[in-house]
């Protein structure tokens, strides 16, 4: 392998890479205040990209995103406050079918809506062959965007949980959610405001992968399979070891491609999972005294 | 005695059988017959995925791959062609001890395949083996990290049936011959043995019915739904928990895998559409919606709602109406339709009636 090609590869993975991690954050941060792994965190990013597509025919990029990333917040939120929100502790086995049924029915939705034709946003820089000189190998400034981003996302809901208080009161609900009511905190509003967030990031990777990636109505169940593992990966919960893992996921997967056919690389993936499930299930970077006292 | 009644409603429901092929055929409405096949061949995996989740309480979003193990297996083996191999010493070996078929194919050269018994024991067991292999690990997780990794395996299977050419890739495999159970009684899609292939479906159905009856009447279901009501409390009092739950597992996929490769069969092909996530979310919403513990709940929904999907009833929202009762049930009824206690309410409504 020539060092252009290594170049190709190891950014095509990046992209990928950091999406994976943006959509294992959001399951994380449904986690972290519920207990529940949300089916549906893919649908998010498919809803995100294909409102703004939608929106993009009748008015510029920048509304058009902001816009889209609104509405699916709303609909993050409202999802919660129909169908999860006033259950009295409800078993996992349930919350695990209301979830992958609320994506079968987003994802229905959404064909019916936008068929199942593959749709794209322009690139937001220049167009298709725009690219910038890396090394030896020509990269899109879109990829620059995605990468750009995300990170920035990731750092702003890190210092979100750390600093502001909102974030405080997300986290005090996931530590201990009856001291976290005792404080004053309303944990059910908390859980409300998980989704609309979790919706929200998975929104905005949605659109600004949208160029390079494309948008298609069965999108989400792949994304949030991969998103999965990444989670499982970092460790559940653990969001920065996400973004972490995320990256290692997406360039085995771009390099994958130099040795198998490319009909499998989605097997490779659900197999690093069931690996990844069945040897430490605590994560990469979990340690494995505190995955003692745990359930999995 | 207690066992002879266990078997009243299984000869009740064999009467019904009869019954509805009897008024079909008078009512000139065979072609009901076609989709009441199927049905009883995918109740056969929704019954065994029952026992697994309900009695066992191990969910399962994998059995599809199951299903499209036994299926696919079974056509390839029956029609890849082996003449062109015939010098090898394995398939001379085979073709010596009468495991291969040799017919002609509708141009008149020869073919030469596995006979479809052997292939479907190669089928069954396989997907028995890959249950075995992979339940020890998969059934030690709980919860999400279960869903996850049978989801996982379903994803796997379908990947591999996608793309290898063995398989046929997006295509498929079709032409795959009928398969003689005993001489003069053949699973195909012949139109002629239409009355035939339901009444091997149903016989199919109601032996591994009686069969999952037996077992959740059995010590082997006593120990399952102590391990359902607390696992480390069916421990204490010495149940095998890991190796019951990989049992019923194994059971279940085995269950799975017949019912695959009798569809395939029937059909005379299978499409990589049979192992998709979705059929296994739908595998799993029928059991739910019979009421999880309920064989005979999960059995009835089966056979009403693969009766009307397969009839084309719901049209293009299909697996919308799927995600609306799976959604619906766990919402409003998580112990299914059948224990809403209607029968309670209604003579309830028509007792204040009478006031």
């Amino acid at each position: 392998m020539n060092s252009t090609l290594f170049c190709q590869y190891l950014f095509a993975g990046l992209t990928y890479g950091i999406i994976y991690a943006i959509v294992a954050i959001g399951f994380n941060i449904i986690y972290n205040t519920t207990g529940i792994i949300n089916f549906a965190q893919g649908e998010f990013v498919m809803l995100g990209g294909m409102i703004a597509i939608s929106l993009h025919a009748h008015m510029p990029l920048l509304p058009a995103i902001v816009l889209a990333v609104l509405l699916t917040m709303a609909i993050g939120g409202l999802i919660e406050i129909f169908f999860i929100r006033w259950l009295q502790s409800p078993s996992v086995l349930r919350m695990i079918i209301i979830t992958i049924g609320l994506s079968i029915l987003t994802r229905e939705a959404a064909l019916h809506i936008w068929g199942s034709s593959v749709r794209s946003l322009p690139y937001f820089i220049g167009n298709e062959i725009t690219s910038i000189k890396v090394f030896s190998s020509r990269v899109s400034p879109q990829v620059f965007l995605v990468v750009g981003v995300c990170s920035v996302m990731v750092a702003a809901l890190s210092l979100f949980f750390k600093y502001s208080s909102l974030g405080r009161e997300m986290r005090a609900c996931a530590a201990n959610r009856r001291a976290a009511i005792l404080c004053g905190i309303n944990p059910r509003n908390m859980v409300t405001l998980s989704f609309m967030l979790s919706a929200g990031i998975g929104a905005v990777a949605g659109c600004v992968m949208s160029p390079i990636t494309y948008s298609q109505y069965d999108m989400g169940p792949s994304l949030a399979i991969k998103g999965f593992t990444v989670a499982i990966l970092g460790g559940l919960g653990n969001s920065m070891a996400a973004v972490a893992a995320g990256l290692l996921l997406g360039i085995i997967e771009s390099f994958s491609i130099s040795v198998l056919p490319l009909a499998f690389q989605d097997a490779i993936a659900t197999s690093i999972l069931l690996l990844i499930l069945f040897v430490r299930p605590h994560g990469l970077f979990g340690s494995s005294a505190a995955a003692r006292l745990k359930d999995f | 005695m207690d066992s002879a009644r266990r078997y009243i409603p299984v000869a009740a429901l064999l009467a019904a059988v009869v019954a509805v092929q009897v008024a079909t055929a008078l009512t000139g409405t065979a072609y009901y017959l076609t989709q009441l096949t199927m049905a009883a061949y995918y109740s056969l995996v929704v019954i065994g995925l029952c026992v697994l989740m309900g009695y066992a309480g191990q969910i399962s979003l994998g059995h599809a791959g199951f299903f499209a193990i036994g299926g696919y297996l079974a056509a390839g083996l029956t029609t890849h062609n082996l003449a062109g191999l015939k010098n090898h010493a394995l398939v001379e070996f085979l073709a010596r001890s009468g495991l291969l078929l040799s017919r002609q194919d509708s141009y008149g050269a020869t073919l030469l395949t596995v006979q479809p018994w052997v292939a479907c024991i190669i089928a069954v067991l396989t997907a028995g083996s890959i249950a075995f292999a992979i339940g020890g690990p998969v059934l030690k997780l709980k919860g999400h990290y279960l869903a996850m990794a049978t989801l996982g395996f379903g994803i796997i299977i379908f990947r591999i049936v996608l793309g290898s050419a063995y398989f046929g890739e997006a295509d498929g495999i079709s032409g795959v011959p009928g398969f003689r159970l005993l001489p003069g009684l053949e699973v195909s899609g012949d139109f002629g043995a239409r009355i035939q292939n339901y009444y091997i479906a149903w016989g199919l159905l109601a032996i591994g019915l009686t069969l999952l009856l037996n077992l959740i009447h059995s010590r082997v279901g006593r120990a399952l739904r102590a391990i359902h009501g607390a696992e480390e409390a069916a421990g204490a009092m010495g149940v095998d928990s890991a190796r019951y739950k990989l049992y019923i597992f194994v059971l279940s996929a085995v269950f799975a895998a017949t019912a695959g490769v009798f569809v395939t069969h029937y059909n005379g092909g299978i499409g990589p559409s049979e192992a998709g996530v979705m059929k296994s979310v739908r595998y799993v919403a029928i059991v739910a919606v019979g009421g999880m513990a309920n064989l005979w709940g999960a059995l009835l929904m089966g056979i009403v709602l693969n009766v009307l999907s397969l009839r084309g009833v719901f049209g293009t929202y299909d697996d919308a109406v799927f995600g609306s009762i799976l959604i619906t049930i766990m919402l409003f009824a998580p112990q299914g339709i059948l224990r809403l206690g209607l029968g309670r309410r209604l003579r309830v409504l028509f007792a204040r009636e009478r006031k």
